[in-house]
């Protein structure tokens, strides 16, 4: 196959960070090429150096042997390569139709929206999707939304395709549906850039893999070369990925009751209802649903951040529901929230800030009147290392950091002030092996100290690894309890689908 | 009566409107401009000035324009080229729009030019009690029903308009789709500065055909404050701007009936209702009925972590 694209000693430094120091390899014509790395590795920033965002500061880029250099995403657009980025580059505001209406090349200054809405539909339905082109993009679920970004390229007709973690935010289901696409764009002669920390996916579509490791391209895999330990043990290097053990089996005593639970959303529906659920002392709950059954009203409702309708909620007994104990008792409830960057940190601040953003007010962190500078980078600096976060300079916003090492630092500063109740939504999504693994091991020692966890995940296998038992929600009500010991993947399944067992 | 009120309600909203057009086409690209006030007064002295000079009216809108477009350049050079503070370039704006035409100014203190004549538009003018308010005006009130309907037009039904709005909404979201966004920011400042400086010269080419230092007092801030009652459309402009033209009339109006309320409360009338009707519409944004584009007020900077 004739290469398409080649990257020769690509660097890219920020202020105070390398985060590409060495990176070469190519992307032939019509493969399916995986970029593998921890976070912080520095693969959205070679990402978004190919596509235009970011200039290098040193290497090459050569496309059809030609070599190029892409000033401004436009340049590299025009020259064919397009990408679905982590972050969705939609306008939330704006129709699906006119999220994909800008993004179209040589389109007259009167569009005819007619011809232009056809063309459009005619695409989506050639690619087996369903999408409403007059309904505004925030009422689509995430997984619409990609593939909104995915039709825009395809109306482009790019040569290059690059999706940054595309399944982070898929169904199981709409994984696999894109997964066909992939494979029929492949067909077509198109070369695909795949992101994923999903060893199960980058077996099942990959031709060959590339490994990054901090800012350096450590190798190129062929199909066949490959399985999943040996490419786990180059991402991770000498890195050792953490050991733990499920803890012992829990206690009888309740630390959290919820009876009979409804809260309703912006848009006056019920997203829990009548929702009942009960936690015991150092037990892991997990929550198995489709995403959009109710799993962030429950955690909002629990962390007081949503306000609840009817129900109660009882901590050790006491009802925190609405009364002020609540906001007291909300010191023993931590939340790792879905939306990291919007509600889990605070973007501009350091990241010695957002690590005492809980407990700024202990004694141990001020000086008189002062806050204690040093006391807070001591902090920092023990929580660095304990929870292993690939920190920047030290006051740089810590928005700068990797989507991973967010999570790292969200975790490190949840758990500081020993929690009696830790909330979890989807604490390992978007995370590498080694760090989904420190999560895993961060729940189960909490558990074995006594803190309860309530762990909201999609991902089965995550839930049959660690929890103690497995609660199904479906439409915003349990369906019903299971014992991951004993029940079947179809099973919990089938829950999952609103059916109750027998 | 109530024909003459309109009439009136007209003229003086049509400043007010011409700024808050121009204030909507800023913060449709994401930039907020707090020197409307001051490029108003830039408006109001390079027409008037040119006008004098040249003994043409078209020339002098023009010239407000051009001078205008010329200051908010400065401020879209601040804001977008260099990325600076919005707010405070604004007022900086603003401050030096009064100074430089109070010094400027001093020597056309007193001078008079022929304004803006009436033309009656056939037919619509003989439309009963609208239609002589509306229709039997001057070019510039005309120019200002096109300019309503032209914004419309371009932000919802060009590519160009589209590019604009992605643009204010999510500037990362539109370099990604290959819109030169600084160009897209520049351009919006620069022109939307020009159609204010139009508004100004409404002042001093029409409703009081003179130059008085400091004549806007205070209408660009009250287009500031209308962009936010207007949603960021155009039309609803036309509506908060005539609004305030008819408290602003109705004042007039008491004032001319010699009412025993003192002037300067009945002068305070119209300022009083810009503040309630920011109260009702920002009451009415918390309810969620936002329009604001979603990345107002921020630089951008393609090298940031998105
Ligand atoms: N715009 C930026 N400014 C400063 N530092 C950045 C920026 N983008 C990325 N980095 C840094 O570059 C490194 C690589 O990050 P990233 O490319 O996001 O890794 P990955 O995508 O593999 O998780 C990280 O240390 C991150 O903090």
């Amino acid at each position: 196959m004739p290469n398409l694209l080649q990257l020769q000693h690509i660097r890219k430094t920020f202020p105070g960070v390398v985060a590409l120091d060495e990176v070469s390899f190519t992307i032939a014509a019509g493969e399916i090429h995986t970029l593998l790395g921890e976070n912080g590795a520095g693969k959205s920033t070679l990402m978004n150096v190919l596509t235009g965002f970011y200039a290098p500061d040193q290497g090459n880029i050569l496309l059809d042997d030609q070599p190029v250099r892409f000033a401004s995403p436009r340049e590299s657009l025009s020259q064919g390569i397009g990408m679905v980025y982590q972050h969705f580059m939609l306008v939330p505001a704006h129709s699906v139709l006119e999220n994909i209406l800008v993004a179209l090349q040589n389109v007259p200054l009167l569009f005819p929206r007619r011809q232009l809405r056809e063309k459009i539909a005619q695409t989506i339905a050639d690619f087996g999707l369903e999408l409403d082109l007059d309904s505004p993009v925030w009422k689509l679920s995430i997984g619409a939304q990609q593939w909104i970004e995915l039709i825009k390229l395809l109306m482009r007709d790019c040569r290059l395709l690059i999706l940054d973690e595309p399944t982070a935010v898929l169904t199981p289901q709409e994984a696999a549906k894109l997964f066909k696409v992939l494979a029929k764009l492949k067909q077509q002669g198109k070369s695909i850039i795949f992101i994923s920390h999903k060893m199960r996916e980058v077996m099942e579509i990959s031709d060959r893999v590339t490994i990054l490791k901090k800012g350096r391209s450590v190798t190129t895999l062929e199909s066949g070369e490959f399985d999943q330990n040996r490419l786990a043990a180059l991402m991770i290097g000498n890195d050792r990925i953490p050991e733990w053990q499920k803890s012992l089996p829990f206690s009888d005593e309740l630390v959290l009751e919820i009876e009979n639970l409804a809260v309703r959303n912006d848009r006056g529906l019920a997203d829990l209802d009548n929702f009942s659920l009960q936690l015991k002392k150092g037990e892991i709950l997990g929550i198995a649903g489709i995403a959009g059954n109710g799993q962030k009203a429950l955690a909002e409702a629990l962390t007081g951040l949503a306000r609840v309708d009817s129900g109660k909620v009882l901590a050790a007994g006491a009802d925190i529901t609405r009364s002020c104990a609540r906001s007291s008792y909300i010191a023993g409830i931590a939340h790792i929230p879905e939306d990291r960057k919007a509600i889990g940190i605070a973007p501009d601040l350091s990241l010695d800030e957002n690590l005492i953003l809980k407990s700024f007010r202990s004694a141990r962190f001020r000086n008189g009147f002062f806050q204690s500078r040093r006391a807070i980078r001591q902090n920092a600096q023990e929580k660095i290392e304990q929870f292993a976060i690939k920190a920047g300079p030290s006051g740089s916003p810590v928005r700068l950091l990797s989507g991973g090492n967010i999570q790292k630092v969200i975790i490190a500063r949840e758990l500081s002030e020993r929690p009696q109740v830790l909330v979890a939504l989807y604490p390992t999504r978007g995370l590498d092996i080694g760090s989904a693994e420190y999560v895993h091991k961060v729940i189960a020692e909490g558990a074995g100290d006594g803190m309860s966890t309530i762990l909201i995940s999609e991902d089965l296998d995550e839930l049959y690894k660690i929890s103690d038992r497995i609660a199904v929600i479906f439409r915003g009500q349990l369906v019903g309890y299971v014992d991951p010991a004993t029940a079947s993947r179809e099973q919990i399944g089938l829950m999952m689908s609103g059916e109750v067992p027998a | 009566m109530l024909e003459i009120l309109l009439d009136a309600t007209v003229r003086a909203g049509t400043p007010i409107l011409f700024a808050t057009l121009g204030a909507i086409i800023n913060e449709r690209a994401g930039i907020i401009n707090l020197g409307i006030e001051g490029l108003m007064l830039i408006g109001a002295l390079s027409g008037f000035a040119a006008t004098f000079a040249s003994g043409s009216l078209f020339l002098g809108v023009v010239a407000a324009f051009v001078a205008a477009f010329i200051a908010g350049s400065i401020h879209a050079l601040i804001c977008v080229q260099l990325r600076g503070n919005q707010i405070v370039s604004g007022l900086a704006l603003t401050l030096f729009g009064v100074g430089i035409t109070a010094l400027f100014g001093r020597g056309l203190v007193g001078q008079t030019i022929e304004g803006f004549e009436r033309h009656a538009v056939p037919l619509l003018a003989q439309l009963p009690l609208v239609g002589k308010a509306f229709f039997n005006q001057d070019w510039l009130i005309y120019f200002s029903f096109l300019l309503v309907i032209a914004i419309w037009f371009f932000l919802y039904h060009s590519r160009w308009g589209l590019n604009l709005r992605t643009v204010g909404e999510n500037p990362t979201a539109a370099d990604a789709c290959g819109i030169p966004v600084n160009l897209y920011r520049f351009l919006a400042v620069a022109c939307g500065s020009g159609f204010v400086g139009i508004g100004g010269a409404y002042l001093s080419l029409v409703y009081t055909p003179m130059w008085i230092e400091n004549m806007t007092a205070g209408r660009g801030w009250i287009a500031v404050a209308l962009v936010i009652f207007a949603s960021w459309s155009s039309f609803r402009a036309l509506g908060g701007a005539y609004l305030f033209g008819g408290v602003t009339a109705m004042q007039l109006r008491f004032q001319a009936m010699g009412t025993t309320v003192s002037v300067h409360i009945l002068q305070m009338l119209p300022y009083i209702f810009t503040i309630v009707v920011l109260v009702i519409s920002t009451l009415r944004l918390q309810k969620g009925a936002s329009q604001q584009p979603g990345n107002l007020g921020l630089p951008y900077d393609r090298e940031d972590r998105k």
